[in-house]
């Protein structure tokens, strides 16, 4: 069983409020990060190997030793709780269950950053969790865990809550910031990077939820310690939010050292799939990353097994392999249609460009209007080669990642599933009642040339 | 001892020059001149924040300095990305840029109308310009092209929102020229647009910059609408006294007859000096003007095509770009064809360039 | 004309003090989901118009804002409001289907509202609910796990309500 660093208090009755969290040893991490120097905390952080957890995997502590601190300027920490992209929902479970986790872990960094002033920007549909937090962030304040010198440090920190209002492109830092300032979600243009110029201009960290709640066991067991759970570069644990045509959806806490054929098969995690039915592919890190047919997502493109971290994932490039991206893991069984699955995600992030540059303002809908078509029946062959050439203008050359978010599922699933593609365009009166099934993809190692 | 300003060096298509600390790659390439000019759409070097949204000035940046060799690993901005001293760019010389810029030209006419024959701004739009460099010939789109609802923004400017690529300077010009902004982006991705939300009209008085920022047709001068083609008429040069503006204009005439007045537009088609709204559009009679002489035009779209005096060419940049080596001349077009006699400098012509003019000259070989 | 109550207008000012001063367009996003609460669950002209009043910022900096986010209603709505997920992971656990039984059971397509004006019907993509799919946002609250028979009692205890 996976050690569990972050939800092994999730299920005690009472551990949302302060009293069942503190009594549980909750704090102990504030209390010992106010009696170090900030930049002892960074260097705790970078020596533990924490990388981002929101998706871009960048290690933590370097984003953290990158903020500048010019004399007299405020800096500001950034919590990113706008969890939006499709199959992640790690975020949410432990804000809603552990909120205290979440407050400890930003009082603990806004220390390290000099962080007084520390927003949480929620994205606006978790509506009801905005109470939770403000009702853990008023008990941490009424016991001195916030407000005025905190636990007479001389250290002063508010930790208020923003709620978005519907836009996945604010989960991009720079699209958060501009809608922290009441302003549309337009991602910036980079450089300069928030670490120098971010929320009013001032230098800005933003980390995602469990990226900070994960600071609280790296300041309890030390950082070295931290780094020996996990393997390589994928040190200590990892929430992965599991959904799909899977038998137990949920949110899971993994050491990374776990198979992904463990994973979705063993009862302690996802439990297999419903109705025996059989594998088909996955989208094993959030709708962006690509999907792999089940032969390549049980073992790589070398024949070796496939693990749940981050360069295992990764095994292969985008030819044979994935990404571990945001821990969302999308199953899907043998009943599913690709071209379908591949529609949604197009659409999605046709509705989410913020439209400020053009390839993906107009490659997004193009995409989309394409894939509708194929999924219709009124595909043509020609258009498989066009959606892989539209994706490959929008890939690289937009403002923010979220051209090359849409442009991935797309370009995966044609790289991998061509066939299935290309059936639906032979057949367009039969692929609107029936779906291509397993295919070879099952039983045989297909790379692409 | 006067301080001395830092000085970087940067090479773009193997062409080396200094510039000062904080300039873009974009404004170094201009410094250079000619093919090696990156195309923008959106950046506009007048307005602060402008910039980094059409991705038509994509470059490749093969070396990122002197101190940091290493090459960028996407493309960039040229327009927003500041040379450091030793860079390298690669813009007409690498494949990447073209196909990548190739690529932003089709989305950018993925939903253009192409109402070029009754658009007011054909003959002068950068989209036009655009197109012909790196446009194809036909569409790979097949669905219905996007339309938006019709917004009407007062006496003076014609929206045309169906032409707009969203390049934001109209936003960027109403912020910091005008004291209040009353119209902006709405919406977001494919359906933002360009309005006021609920009827207004825009009628600050130097509101009118709008229709010269414009690189489209879809803010245009209403008291132009449908007038006259831009390249049947003739810039001047002319000013007069504004108590508001600095009155410096071109006119663009019919014979005697003012068609329209616009700002005064340097080589990049940016404006010089910002004017406002009584002299753009309520002196339209040339006695209400000091005519200075013939404008000179330097883009390289349709009125530049030779109807016009003291037409610049742009700074010839091929010998150095393929490292002194000039291209192999497979056929003098001269020695078969009539037509384009070099001997005949077409911007000495007066009026438009016919039959008649080759007919009077002979052949040179 | 439209004002906020003391008591909200008390709330108002304590979300434009959770910024440094001068920053106050930061309250704008929550501002206006206040002022849709309070005022019809949609945002009228003259409700933005109000909202930009409190803030000293322009309409059109309203305007910008309220367009670009989903969660905000720029038409009149009914009184409850479905909103079901049908992005990849809702899809893949049958959110159609749920969609299709929703626009039958209320006579109504997606993106109208029932004739009586209790109930608007609306897609949205994903909610990161994944895991609980297929699932719906009503008000504040997640419905999830969704079937025809929860679908059903939603109905009602709405209706009831």
């Amino acid at each position: 069983m996976s050690k569990k660093l972050l939800l092994e208090k999730a299920h005690i009755e009472g551990i949302r409020h302060f009293d069942v969290y503190r009594r549980e040893g909750g704090y102990a991490a504030v209390e010992k990060a106010l009696k170090m120097e900030p930049g002892g905390i960074v260097e705790e952080v970078k020596k533990s190997g924490l990388r981002g957890r929101g998706g871009a995997g960048f290690p933590s502590g370097m984003k953290w030793s990158f903020l500048a601190k010019p004399e007299g300027v405020p800096r500001y920490l950034v919590c990113n709780a706008d969890e939006s992209e499709p199959g992640t929902f790690k975020d949410r479970y432990l804000m809603e269950f552990l909120p205290h986790l979440l407050i400890e872990g930003l009082i603990v960094s806004s220390f390290a950053l000099g962080s007084n002033r520390t927003y949480i920007y929620i994205r606006g549909e978790y509506a009801w969790i905005v109470g939770i937090l403000e009702q853990a962030i008023a008990e941490a304040k009424q016991q001195g865990f916030l407000g005025k010198n905190i636990l007479g440090s001389g250290f002063d920190c508010e930790i208020y809550v923003q709620r978005g209002a519907g836009a996945y492109i604010c989960g991009e830092e720079t699209a958060l910031i501009e809608s922290l300032e009441g302003k549309r979600g337009n991602p910036r243009i980079k450089p300069p990077f928030p670490a120098i110029k971010g929320l009013w201009d001032c230098p800005t960290v933003v980390n995602n939820v469990e990226t900070l709640a994960a600071v609280v066991p790296i300041m309890n067991m030390g950082g070295e310690e931290y780094a020996k759970i996990g393997i390589g570069r994928s040190t200590g644990t990892k929430l992965i939010s599991a959904c799909g045509n899977i038998n137990k959806p949920g949110v899971y806490e993994i050491d990374m050292t776990i198979s992904v054929e463990e994973f979705i098969y063993s009862d302690e995690y996802c439990g297999g799939i419903p109705n025996g039915k059989k594998l088909k592919a996955c989208i094993p890190g959030g709708s962006s990353v690509p999907i792999l047919p089940a032969n390549l997502l049980l073992k790589t493109a070398k024949g070796e097994t496939r693990y749940m971290n981050y360069e295992s994932l990764a095994d292969g490039g985008f030819a044979t392999g994935s990404m571990m991206g945001s821990g969302g893991f999308i199953v899907l069984d043998e009943d599913q249609c690709i071209v379908k699955n591949t529609l949604t995600l197009a659409r999605f992030y046709r509705h989410e460009s913020c439209g400020q540059c053009s390839p993906c303002r107009e490659g997004t809908g193009w995409m989309e209007k394409i894939l509708h078509k194929i999924d219709a029946g009124k595909g043509e062959m020609s258009d498989i080669d066009l959606l892989w050439d539209i994706q490959r203008k929008i890939e690289g050359n937009t403002i923010c990642p979220l051209g090359d978010a849409a442009a991935w599922p797309v370009a995966a699933a044609i790289r991998h599933f061509r066939d299935e593609f290309e059936w639906h365009i032979n057949n367009p009166e039969l692929c609107l009642t029936k779906n291509y099934g397993l295919a070879h993809y099952a039983d045989e190692i297909h790379v692409p040339a | 001892m006067t301080e001395a300003v830092k000085t970087l060096k940067v090479t773009i298509d193997n062409i080396t020059i200094d510039v000062p600390a904080g300039t873009t790659v974009l404004q170094a390439a201009r410094m250079i001149g000619g093919d090696v000019v990156p195309p923008a759409m959106c950046y506009y070097s007048k307005l602060q924040g402008s910039g980094g949204k059409c991705r038509t000035c994509l470059v490749e940046v093969s070396k990122g300095s002197e101190a940091d060799p290493r090459p960028m690993p996407k493309l960039v901005a040229s327009c927003r990305t500041g040379v450091m001293d030793g860079m390298e760019v690669k813009n007409m010389t690498s494949n990447r840029v073209g196909d990548a810029r190739n690529g932003v030209v089709e989305f950018l006419l993925l939903n253009h109308p192409l109402d070029c024959p009754v658009c007011d701004q054909a003959g002068e739009c950068h989209l036009q310009d655009l197109g012909y460099e790196h446009g194809k010939q036909g569409t790979r789109y097949e669905f219905k092209r996007r339309t938006f609802e019709k917004h009407d923004l007062g006496p003076y400017i014609q929206l045309h929102m169906t032409r707009c690529i969203l390049c934001y300077r109209c936003v960027f010009t109403a912020d910091q020229l005008t004291e209040k902004r009353v119209h902006g982006i709405l919406s977001r991705g494919d359906h933002a647009e360009i309005a006021t939300y609920i009827e207004k009209s825009l009628d600050n008085n130097f509101i009118g910059n709008v229709i010269d920022v414009c690189p489209v047709g879809a803010l245009t001068d209403k008291t132009f609408r449908f007038k006259n083609r831009v390249w049947f008429t003739k810039p001047v040069l002319a000013h007069r006294n504004c108590s508001c503006c600095s009155g410096k204009v071109t006119l663009w005439q019919r014979g005697e007859e003012v068609l329209r007045v616009t700002a005064r537009k340097d080589q990049w088609g940016e404006v010089e000096e910002w004017i406002c709204n009584e002299c753009r559009f309520e002196k339209k009679k040339t006695s209400d003007w000091i005519i200075e002489g013939a404008a000179p035009v330097n883009r390289h779209s349709v009125i530049s095509q030779g109807h016009y005096e003291h037409t610049i060419k742009p700074a010839e940049t091929f010998s150095a770009v393929m490292d002194g080596r000039n291209p192999q001349l497979l056929m003098d077009i001269h020695t078969v064809s009539e037509v384009n006699d070099p001997a005949i400098d077409l911007s000495q012509v007066n009026g438009p360039a016919t039959s008649a003019l080759y007919a009077k000259t002979d052949k040179k070989h | 004309m439209i004002k906020f109550s003391e008591d909200k207008l008390k709330e108002v000012q304590a979300m434009i003090d959770r910024y440094p001063e001068g920053k106050q367009k930061s309250a704008l996003i929550p501002l206006l989901h206040l002022a849709q609460d309070e005022f019809g669950g949609w945002l009228s002209p003259e409700t933005m118009d109000y909202v930009a009043s409190l803030l000293h910022i322009e309409p059109i900096e309203v305007y910008e804002v309220a367009t670009f986010y989903s969660m905000y209603n720029l038409k009149p709505v009914g009184k409850h409001v479905f909103e079901v997920c049908h992005t990849g992971p809702c899809m893949l656990r049958g959110s159609d289907d749920i969609i299709s039984y929703i626009r039958q059971k209320l006579d109504i397509n997606v993106g109208e509202t029932t004739a009586d004006g209790m109930f608007t019907l609306k897609t949205v993509e994903c909610l990161g609910a994944c895991g609980y799919a297929p699932m719906m946002q009503l008000g504040m609250h997640y419905k999830e796990h969704l079937t025809p028979e929860k679908v059903d009692a939603i109905i009602n205890a709405c209706r009831n309500n």
